[in-house]
């Protein structure tokens, strides 16, 4: 190391120089520690892989269980019965119906809400309405799956008698309610992302607002839009205390929103609750439907994030 | 060109029709939402006022709903935050500083650095039950490499100690703590990394020009100019945490405990674990216990959410 | 240390171009400060400073002009490595700071920059006090009594002329201050490390006329302890406040010497048009 010889201007206060070995000795233990902290990120994702992977492999080399039938088997049947049924369709069907009842009410009622708090609402209006939202994003998901059961519930079993104790669809609009901040916030950001010119441009050629909105300012969003419905997905799919109040504990293959169904994240509460002892088939099935729903999730967040990154280079 | 001719060719059809008729489906869709709200708010309101007194702050659980109580949920909730906290804050923060005042030149290292940004946009989109799963495989079980919890192969003074650790950790509050830190992390990075990334970076250059290294910048400069961006997301963060059930629920179980955690690997239950074992029961007036429970729980979010919104406030120049 | 550079041929000195402008006035006996020699620094694959040869004087006031984008930032963020930040920056040849080469691989860069200190185009104090601004660099560097901190503190807020405006209120923020205040206190703050060098980066560009004539008065009185390099895009300001001017063009350097000169009498037609206004 070489020093660089200059005289200070005047006779400059000296003081004591601080010793450099120290400050290289605190730096590199700071940089081991910050290194250290990212690594850990890694470490979590590994982990999580590696147990999902290790676990589910173990399931599928029991006798009972085949891979082919786990992923094309329409009957779930872990626990009751003599004979057991290990096919997860029923479970994905029960999420996916649970996810499009929760998307049927949270994507257009989001959208139209973003679209018209970027193009339309007033400041004050939106004083009101962002803060709504705000709340609404602060719940906890056990109040909303308590309000699924003593409210939603009631009112749907009130309109029409055929809706079971526990349905798809009670659970489905409240998760829809939990999304729908997810979907009004992420698709404003991709709205206010178009650039002001487009809309003057558009103004300039005489459109109505209106027009403006949903035929320059929306299909300019649209890929940020659809991200932000992809991350909305993804929650919906992984959401857990919701669907095990309010769904129910019956797994089946239907697309009937009154009836009970059972979705992955319910069948795991169901098994870590106890209701199977800590080994067996039951016990490493409920890894291989956590995997499952791991990928699910992770096709959707990368995708729905590879959309955003993307959409956001376009206008910067 | 006068003010007739304009108007004239003002009424074409239903183009302002439908630009009317747009605004009233918007705001259709947006009293929804606060209709939902209000509903929620109203519904949990009225079912929790009843049973909302001081024996509902006091009380353990108990068979009979009159008594059931949230005492224990409540030191519960604020043990496993507590360690959540001292741990996830930290680390997030940690991570966040890496990732963005560390950006490294080198190829390389660039792609690895890439690749950690991604990684933790894709933990933040992990289910929390998986957390759960997680949690119960490395913290609780130890990947059941370290014998089982009941007959721990080490140990860190007694019970009677409040510090009592043992491997594997089996279902206690640093089990849960930890998980709930897994949970809350990526949140944390990722406001961290907004509020770092919103500091300008001619205070960075200016730190540098005088000689300081890029710690020092960190320390001196960025870091304070960060702070109340990223105390308000820590604060959301935890906000999330309290609420958080699922990959508790994992953890600790539904577990009838009438009494407090004395040490970091004693059993424990948490508020959100409380509500979901009285509402998921059949009888009515554990709905009402389980709605003043929320009611409990709403107040404790508000308090942190009021706090992160006063930062905002205060500190936004 | 010694480095083995090619030998070159000797880069004119300011000293000798003084001589020979056949003006009459005293030659100049400038200690080279700073030595530069078949300088040449990239961006990535855009050759951004080609070939630079000449020598800044100590204890003077060196100004940079030229049209934007000819590279004088750039070449004043390679004397104190500020350049380092940019991953696709690099540079070759001989620059050279009292004799030490600045782009060896061994030269502690941190170091460097407390010798060498830098303000920029947009004043930037830190969101601190005042006081904390000066002493954050001493901070840095020094172990300090509290008594010799203050006393930093008064001696560089005096250099930078700012200390009879902020005498009673040095616990006040700094964002309170004016901008030409701010400029100055990054001026203190830069001082207050010790640096034998100044690089200013437009340092008047983002302030009112008053406050560029206070500044253009500090950096007469610097000049007696420091070398000042400028860059500047204000041509008055250059011939006022400058004792050599380096006109840049393209990543070229085009023409270098005492302003009077380059301002009067210029060798180069290039410059002749640029300092008359006919491009740039």
């Amino acid at each position: 190391m070489s020093t660089i010889s200059t005289t200070p201007p005047s006779a400059w206060p000296a003081g004591r120089p601080r010793s450099k070995a120290a400050r290289r000795v605190r730096e590199t233990f700071i940089m081991a520690g910050l290194i250290g902290c990212g690594a850990f990120s890694i470490a979590t994702t590994l982990t999580i892989i590696v147990i999902l992977g290790v676990e589910a492999f173990h399931f599928f080399r029991l006798d009972e269980v085949s891979f082919w039938d786990f992923i094309t088997g329409t009957k779930w049947s872990p626990l009751l019965g003599a004979e057991k049924h290990f096919g997860v369709l029923p479970l994905v069907s029960g999420t996916l119906l649970v996810t499009a009842v929760a998307m049927v009410f949270a994507l257009p009622l989001g959208l139209i809400t973003a679209i018209w708090l970027s193009e339309y609402a007033k400041p004050k209006v939106r004083a009101v309405i962002k803060p709504v939202l705000e709340v609404l994003a602060g719940i906890p998901t056990v109040v909303f799956g308590f309000f699924a059961l003593t409210v939603i519930t009631p009112g749907l079993r009130w309109l029409h008698e055929g809706f079971n104790v526990y349905n798809a669809a009670s659970a489905g609009l409240a998760v829809g309610v939990m999304c729908l901040p997810i979907v009004t916030s992420l698709s404003e950001d991709a709205l206010r992302a178009v650039p002001r010119s487009l809309r003057e441009g558009a103004y300039g050629l005489g459109a109505t607002r209106f027009e403006v909105s949903i035929k320059v300012v929306t299909p300019a969003a649209l890929s940020g839009i659809i991200a932000a419905f992809l991350l909305a997905i993804a929650r919906a799919v992984g959401e857990t205390m919701i669907v095990s109040l309010a769904a129910g504990n019956a797994p089946s293959m239907t697309v009937d929103p009154r009836s009970q169904v059972q979705t992955m994240t319910g069948y795991m509460v169901q098994i870590f609750l106890g209701d199977a002892s800590n080994f067996g088939p039951e016990y490493y099935s409920s890894y291989a439907v956590a995997a499952t729903l791991f990928v699910m999730t992770l096709l959707l967040t990368v995708i729905g994030h590879q959309i955003r990154v993307r959409y956001r280079q376009v206008y910067e | 060109m006068n003010d007739t001719a304009i108007k004239h060719a003002q009424p074409r059809g239903g183009r302002f029709f439908r630009d009317n008729l747009f605004v009233l489906i918007c705001l259709f869709a947006a009293g929804v939402c606060i209709a939902t709200l209000g509903v929620l708010l109203a519904s949990i309101l009225i079912q929790g006022v009843e049973h909302l007194d001081g024996r509902l702050l006091s009380n353990p659980p108990s068979r009979k709903p009159d008594k059931a109580g949230i005492y224990p949920a409540m030191i519960g909730t604020i043990y496993i935050c507590s360690v959540c906290a001292f741990t996830a804050i930290p680390l997030g923060i940690g991570t966040a500083v890496l990732l963005e005042e560390f950006k490294p030149g080198n190829r390389t290292l660039a792609r690895l650095h890439g690749f950690v940004q991604l990684n933790i946009t894709n933990l933040a989109g992990v289910p929390s039950v998986v957390y759960g799963i997680l949690g119960l495989t490395a913290f609780v079980e130890m990947f059941k490499l370290l014998g089982n919890a009941g007959d721990p192969i080490w140990t860190l003074g007694t019970t009677d100690n409040w510090y009592y650790v043992q491997l594997p950790f089996g279902r206690g509050v640093l089990a849960g703590g930890l998980t709930l830190m897994l949970v809350v992390l990526p949140i944390i990075i990722i406001s961290s990394q907004e509020a770092l990334r919103a500091v300008p970076n001619s205070l960075r250059h200016g730190a540098l020009a005088l000689g300081a290294t890029r710690c020092q910048m960190v320390w001196n400069t960025t870091l304070p100019a960060a702070i109340p961006g990223i105390m308000t997301g820590t604060i959301l963060a935890m906000s999330r945490a309290i609420g958080e059930a699922a990959p508790i629920l994992i953890i600790a179980g539904i577990v009838y405990i009438t009494f407090t955690p004395d040490h970091l690997m004693d059993d424990f239950t948490a508020m959100p674990l409380q509500i979901y074992d009285w509402a998921g029961r059949p009888q009515e007036a554990f709905h009402r216990v389980a709605a003043s429970g929320i009611l409990v729980l709403m107040a404790i979010l508000l308090t942190f959410n009021a706090a992160a919104v006063i930062i905002r406030q205060k500190f936004q120049r | 240390m010694n480095q083995t550079s090619p030998t070159l041929d000797p880069p004119p000195r300011p000293s000798d171009t003084h001589a020979r402008d056949g003006h009459g006035m005293p030659v100049d006996k400038a200690a080279p400060a700073i030595e530069v020699a078949h300088f040449n620094s990239w961006y990535g694959d855009f050759h951004a400073l080609q070939d630079l040869n000449m020598i800044i004087p100590e204890k003077r006031v060196t100004a940079f002009i030229g049209p934007s984008g000819c590279g004088k930032s750039t070449f004043l963020r390679w004397i104190n490595r500020m350049n380092d930040l940019v991953p696709s920056a690099r540079a070759e040849g001989t620059l050279k700071l009292h004799g030490q080469d600045l782009l060896d691989k061994s030269t502690d860069v941190v170091e460097l920059r407390r010798h060498v200190g830098m303000v920029f185009q947009k004043p930037n104090p830190f969101p601190k006090t005042i006081y904390d601004n000066v002493a954050f660099g001493p901070r840095l560097h020094l172990k300090m009594s509290r008594a010799e901190l203050d006393q930093v503190v008064e001696r560089s807020l005096r250099s930078a002329a700012l200390w009879d405006e902020v005498k009673d209120r040095l616990r006040t923020p700094a964002l309170s201050l004016s901008g030409g205040q701010q400029q100055r206190l990054c001026i203190a703050r830069a001082i207050a490390v010790g640096p034998s060098v100044l690089l200013m980066d437009e340092p008047c560009s983002a302030l009112d006329p008053r406050s560029t004539a206070a500044i253009e008065d500090l950096m007469a009185e610097l000049r007696n302890d420091y070398t000042i390099a400028i860059v500047t895009h204000n041509m008055q300001q250059a011939s006022r406040a400058s004792d050599y001017s380096a006109f840049m063009y393209q990543g070229v350097l085009v023409e270098f010497g005492p302003t009077h000169k380059i301002f009067t009498n210029p060798n180069n037609e290039q410059t002749q048009n640029y300092i008359t206004g006919r491009f740039g």
